[in-house]
């Protein structure tokens, strides 16, 4: 059972009170009428499934139950950091200074 | 005292003697024995057959490695429990066990053709057998595999045990109370960091148990030990659990402790809980899990009085127990020349220690000299002999360049053997830590770690008293010091130690023909070395496939005692190093856990969470039968002087339709969306439009998924230009609220907006039939219900029976319906108010399979039943219900996606059987042509099915392929037994003009 870092709780907590909220950065186009079907299908439907890291959404479920993001290695399971919804995608040098 | 057990020797408790039973016979040892050392005391090593060829077998090792001494345990009613390792097993008085795998006797077994037609059940047996006929395998194998080969036997009655479960944080857990653990445990324990230490064994101690020859700090190993449990004890900030198994290491430091409680226990404390899984989670974790013998590979080495020479040391120097009077050592470590030594001392007759190299040490063949052993150096050993037990073995030198001589049989009553020390590295595994291998010294040491641990002791590879312990005291203070404590190791003086050396081989060499040498590598899954070699030479080439072929490794001891040696001879016949033919993945748990102990607490009425609505407990007191819906336990009917489901619900069904029926709608999901800009959100996130619906009215709502497939339904008032009061399905009340704060918060959080949560704020009772307005009239306060001020899908506040309600107007039954919302607390009394008015109505209860049948008849669907997240709006007949004009709303885009757009979607429709008496099966295909061959194209299938009183026939609604435009068409439903026919027709069976919406009785 992973713990992890709530960024607006800033605690870290067990798994169970978490929920998985699938791929992170993936904004609902604002004018879903103006998408061809295949635009349309790739909002839907296609993710990255990255071996390594991948930017992801939580939700703090049984804690503050908000919705944030995080980064986790698909590797080693583990998480490199979490930040709050809204934020932009964190840049490499962000992710390297969280590693270590 | 039977002539097996030495004075003097071991640390069992010679004045409380215990007596138990195995297979029936009566046997007495003493406490502090397992079964395993009080069956050696009594000279008893046959304890079981095998897996597959059902050949004897004996006791192979002294620890939780065991793979072939597995017992079933009696312990009263309900406590049987299959597959116990007799050498973990502490005896009690009254303890039953018996032997497995055999039938009808443990010494006659006819399962034991299986070891003549050997042949027959080399690598691959499963797969291959079930390449024969299918007949051959359905008659003759399966029944006979099932009845023959399994593994103990399964307890069938409900577990009567309690198991308890509990959460720990320690800055520092040591898994291991062996010397280096114990060195661990000292050093953190002493910085003042909060520690756990842990052990299977039921004393501190691990390998020194078993050691009588060395001194720590001038004192024999034993008093060092007493003295070091008395200082854990001592230490406040220490906690000790034995008989305690780490079963697993997870993430992030979380490992899994699984704690014995009460099995050694002759008489339980009442309600004790049998066992308790503790979940640590540590800032530092020190592995100290010691090491495994490894068997030697010769034909024959399975034979019961085959055991481990280290097991063997263990029997007497911590039982008290010889286990032959005349054994033979044959080895290829330096190891099994001290049990040799330690059992000549102790009065046996030691008859040879056959050791595989030319060249020993000179102080053990000085010092097997003193003692009067034949010392065979450079032999290998090709044979055993003894039906039920080794009476000899077969010895042959061999020479320099390899060629084996004329075999000698030395006469044996037990045969030790050694092949050297495998590193347990199962937990450090559970991490995903690279294991490296150690080409020299033929072993897996722990490389590259994953977690906050560090591995030490035998566990690591460093061997010995000495390294363990300065190894351990090492880890023990680094281990506190990252986890923030000050400490420095202590060094520890040890004496009396000799260094211990060896090799590593594969199968020893013989002289006999090997394709039908049976020399095991994995004992408890019956695996051989030729079966390893076969497959290979079957064209597996990684040990996982060759694991799997062969199952080597695949038995409840994951191979603890097997791995190393079949991956050596897996490696030498695939022609390349150990590493590149891998080694197979460690999994949790640990040793095998108890069902019981991972349940812990959830079982019963704890399993899962019962809700219950504030008019539940009338329902119960009424005679209500309930059904779960989801979390919830509902009044399902009422029956009434022994009427059946049927006659009760067809009663509550007319009551509704010609008076009056009254319905716990509670469970209704109910979310509060209030904010300026409520309305925008749920134009949004709902197919219709919201915007002009007027306070004081309501409307259905259809949610859909961003894939346009319906989510869920439910009907939302409006109470004021900013407060919605919206209604979900019973089950998708969670899921609904969690879709819309996902919207909220991560796709328009400027929208301003507040959802609450208000399911079990409310209490709702429908009332339901044209006389509900008259009853409704004289108990409202503050609401006109006349028809022009409160007509069907309104809603609005006032009072009922004096306290607070939001009274809405609506129906899923298609009579004259409310909803009478009151604060959960007033439920109870609210609804006996009505029923107690409601008597000159002759109100009439009803549960959920009425309220199901009701609304089927009106054509009313249940998302998850009649839709299943494949239809559309349009193909559930709810097109009207998708605001037009609306720019976007969530799914909406997905619904002109062409496959969204095709004719021959699957649509709601109804369905008339041609027999009226016949009600078809909820599920049941849907065909157009019964005569087609089979497997017959399917065009759909029945949703819902029911008995309609109102109709006096059946219904049903069904989802078919292009439906809509089939009406009037025949299909065909084939259900057990005969074919049905059924005309489609439309959804709504009665009332289709909505007259009774507002009719009055
Ligand atoms: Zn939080």
């Amino acid at each position: 059972m992973l713990l992890i870092r709530c960024p607006y709780c800033e605690a870290e907590r067990p798994e169970l009170e978490f929920t998985y909220a699938g791929e992170a950065h993936i904004a609902r186009p604002a004018e879903p009428s103006k998408l061809t079907d295949e635009q349309w299908r790739d909002y839907l439907f296609i993710r990255s499934n990255p071996r390594g890291i991948h930017f992801e959404r939580w939700r703090h479920q049984h804690g503050c139950a908000r919705f944030f993001n995080a980064v986790r290695d698909t590797v080693t399971d583990k998480f490199v950091m979490t930040y709050k919804a809204g934020l932009p995608r964190p840049s490499l040098s962000e992710l390297e200074n969280a590693r270590s | 005292m039977t002539s097996y057990r030495i004075s003097g020797r071991g640390r069992i408790d010679r004045s409380k003697p215990v007596s138990f039973t195995f297979n029936g016979a009566s046997y007495s040892g003493f406490q502090g024995d397992t079964l395993a050392s009080a069956l050696l005391a009594n000279g008893v090593h046959l304890v079981g057959r095998s897996f597959k060829y059902h050949r004897p077998r004996g006791i192979l090792s002294a620890g939780s490695e065991e793979p072939n001494a597995l017992v079933g345990t009696h312990r009263g009613a309900g406590r049987f429990e299959p597959n116990t390792r007799a050498t973990v097993l502490e005896i009690f008085d009254g303890l039953a066990a018996s032997s497995q795998n055999h039938w009808p006797s443990l010494k006659w077994d006819i399962g034991a053709v299986n070891d003549a037609l050997y042949m027959l059940f080399s690598a691959g047996f499963y797969y291959k057998t079930f390449m024969w006929p299918k007949s051959f395998w359905n008659k003759v194998y399966e029944p006979f595999i099932r009845s023959a080969a399994g593994l103990g036997v399964s307890p069938s009655a409900p577990d009567p045990d309690t198991y308890a479960s509990r959460f720990a944080h320690f800055d520092v857990l040591v898994v291991g109370a062996g010397p280096a653990g114990l060195a661990a445990a000292l050093e953190a324990g002493r910085s003042g960091a909060k520690v756990i230490l842990c052990d299977e064994q039921a004393e501190l101690g691990g390998s020194l148990l078993s050691e009588t020859d060395a001194s720590i700090d001038g004192r024999p190993g034993w008093e060092w030990l007493e003295a070091a449990t008395n200082e854990l004890a001592a230490l406040g900030n220490v906690t000790v659990l034995l008989r305690t198994t780490a079963i697993g290491y997870y993430h992030q430091n979380l490992l899994g402790l699984c704690q014995r409680l009460t099995d050694h226990l002759a008489n339980p404390p009442e309600g004790a809980p049998r066992e308790r899984m503790w979940k640590v989670r540590a800032r530092q974790v020190v592995l100290a899990q010691g090491a495994i013998e490894k068997p030697l590979v010769f034909a024959g080495n399975d034979r019961p009085g085959v055991m481990l020479a280290g097991a063997a040391r263990s029997y007497l120097n911590r039982y008290g127990v010889k286990v032959g009077h005349r054994p033979v050592v044959v080895t290829s470590h330096d190891s099994a020349w001290l049990a040799a030594f330690d059992l000549a001392q102790a009065g046996a007759k030691v008859g040879a220690i056959v050791d595989t190299r030319p060249e020993i040490g000179r102080h053990l063949k000085e010092r097997a000299a003193a003692l009067g052993i034949e010392v065979l150096a450079g032999w290998t050993v090709t044979g055993t002999s003894g039906r039920l037990r080794v009476s000899s073995v077969r010895t042959n030198p061999v020479s320099r360049s390899g060629v084996v001589g004329r075999a000698r049989v030395i006469a044996c009553d037990a045969l030790l053997m050694s092949g050297g020390w495998t590193p347990s590295l199962h937990l450090f595994s559970h991490t995903k830590g690279k294991l490296d291998w150690n080409e020299e010294r033929q072993m897996f040491l722990p490389g590259e770690q994953t977690e906050a641990c560090r591995c030490a002791g035998a566990g690591n590879g460093n061997f010995g008293l000495a390294a363990a312990l300065e190894e351990g005291a090492k880890a023990g203070a680094a281990a506190a010091a990252d986890a923030g404590f000050k400490t420095e190791a202590r060094s520890y003086a040890v004496e009396g130690e000799i260094a211990l050396a060896g090799v590593s081989h594969r199968e020893l060499p013989t002289d006999r023909n090997t394709s039908r040498a049976k020399a095991f590598v994995d004992f408890q899954n019956d695996v051989t070395a030729k079966d390893i070699r076969l497959a290979v030479r079957e064209g597996f080439k990684s040990i996982e496939h060759i694991k799997r072929y062969t199952t080597t490794g695949m038995a409840t001891d994951q191979g603890k005692t097997s791995n190393i040696n079949g991956l050596a001879i897996a490696s030498d016949a695939v022609g390349k190093a150990a590493p590149s033919v891998g080694l197979t993945t460690f999994r949790p748990p640990y040793t095998p856990t108890s069902f019981g102990a991972f349940t812990g607490y959830n079982r019963g009425a704890l399993f899962d969470v019962t809700r219950k609505t504030p008019i539940d407990a009338w329902a119960e007191e009424n005679g209500a039968v309930f059904e779960p819906v989801s979390l919830w336990r509902r009044a399902w009917y009422f029956p009434r002087n022994g009427e059946d489901m049927r006659a009760a619900v067809a009663r509550e069904c007319n009551a509704v339709r010609e008076s009056l029926g009254m319905f716990d709608a509670s469970t209704l999901g109910k979310i509060e969306i209030v904010g300026p800009d409520a309305a925008e959100f749920l134009n949004r996130m709902y197919t219709n439009p919201w915007s002009k619906l007027a306070p004081g009215r309501c409307r259905y709502g259809v949610l859909l998924g961003e894939d346009g497939f319906i989510r869920d339904d439910g009907v939302i008032g409006r109470l004021t230009s900013d407060r919605f009061h919206v209604t979900t399905t019973t089950g998708g009340a969670a899921r609904v609220l969690a879709m819309m704060e996902d919207y909220l918060q991560t796709e328009w959080p400027d929208l301003k907006v507040w959802l609450t949560s208000t399911t079990e704020q409310w209490a709702v009772i429908a009332l339901n039939g044209p006389n509900a307005r008259k009853l409704l009239e004289p108990l409202i306060e503050g609401i006109d219900l006349s028809e022009e001020a409160f007509p069907h899908m309104s809603v609005a506040e006032g009072r009922i029976c004096g306290v607070p309600t939001r009274l809405f107007r609506m129906s899923f039954t298609g009579e004259r319906g409310y909803e009478v919302n009151v604060p959960a607390r007033y439920g109870r009394a609210v609804w006996e108010k009505i029923y107690e008015a409601g008597q000159q109505y002759g109100i009439t209860p009803y549960g959920t399979e009425t309220m199901h049948v009701l609304r089927a008849e009106k054509g009313y669907i249940i998302v998850g039943q009649d839709t299943d997240g494949t239809l559309t709006p349009d193909d559930a007949g709810l097109g009207w219900a998708i605001g037009k004009n609306k720019p976007d709303f969530v799914g909406k885009r997905s619904l002109s996606r062409p496959d969204m757009l095709k004719g021959n979607r699957k649509q709601l429709v109804g369905l008339l059987t041609a027999d009226p008496n016949t009600v078809l099966e909820e599920g049941a295909q849907i065909v157009l042509d019964p005569n087609q061959s089979v497997p017959m194209r399917m065009v759909g299938h029945v949703t819902s099915s029911y008995w309609s009183a109102t109709l006096g026939r059946s219904i049903a609604l069904a989802v078919i392929e292009g439906g809509r435009a089939r009406q009037g068409e025949t299909v065909h439903i084939p259900m057990p037994g005969r074919m049905h026919a059924a005309n489609i027709v439309g959804t709504v069976f009665y009332d289709p003009e909505n007259k009774c919406l507002s009719a009055l009785g």
